[in-house]
């Protein structure tokens, strides 16, 4: 598992328009870089990272080998109800990680 | 990049302006360079951005990112660190939810490359 973290606000009146930032540890290594051994190291990024609010897909991103080492990726959504927001990070080699945050809207 | 863009555009108009690309325009470490899009839209249902794409000229892949937003987005607005490979041309554009898409290039220079390897 990889060190991911979600900075959003624990609470947010109805309405409001809260921003989430989302890192993660992750090398994204992008496939061109030498081996040093006349190889080149194999690819190994995440391609995607997913929004869900409530279980609705409310923001998505295709990542590619442009995409800096420990992705920060940083939107907005609208705080509708309180509910949970979970961010799911998927790429090369099979990885899959979801985290969570609470938010209470009042 | 002519290509990706035509690519992601389809057969919509594309015009500049909406969408404002905020990256420094002299970057000293081109491994982690911090970027903003925003685009200018009240993001309703009726009139929101589907999606924000960037292309750069030089790197060795076309695409560096697609978001893909709705009306629960709230605001226009995505930021993320990308890599450079080299000074050169990037490009972000938007699609609309009436289909029309726009655009914001801009030039930058990289003084330390991304994917410099012996």
């Amino acid at each position: 598992m990889a060190r991911a973290l979600i900075f959003a606000p624990k609470t947010a009146a109805r309405g409001d328009v809260i921003e989430i930032r989302t890192l993660i540890a992750h090398p994204m290594e992008s496939g061109q870089r030498s081996d040093g051994q006349g190889g080149l190291v194999a690819r190994d990024i995440l391609r995607k990272l997913e929004c869900r609010y409530d279980g609705v897909l409310v923001f998505s991103a295709e990542l590619f080998a442009a995409i800096a080492a420990n992705p920060l990726v940083s939107f907005n959504t609208v705080a509708t109800a309180s509910g949970t927001i979970s961010i799911t990070w998927s790429g090369d080699n099979g990885f899959a990680q979801t985290e969570s945050v609470m938010l209470t809207v009042s | 990049m002519q290509a990706a863009i035509a690519a992601f555009v389809g057969n919509a108009p594309l015009r500049d302006g909406r969408v404002a690309f905020g990256i420094a325009p002299l970057v000293d470490n081109g491994n982690a360079v911090p970027m903003t899009v925003r685009v200018d839209s009240p993001m309703t249902e009726a009139e929101h951005v589907r999606s924000i794409a960037l292309f750069n000229e030089l790197n060795p892949n076309t695409e560096m990112a697609v978001f893909h937003l709705g009306p629960r987005c709230g605001r226009a607005v995505v930021s993320t660190r990308v890599r450079l490979a080299t000074s050169q041309r990037l490009v972000a554009l938007a699609k609309m939810n009436d289909g029309t898409c726009w655009q914001h290039a801009v030039d930058v220079i990289v003084t330390l490359a991304a994917c410099i390897e012996s």
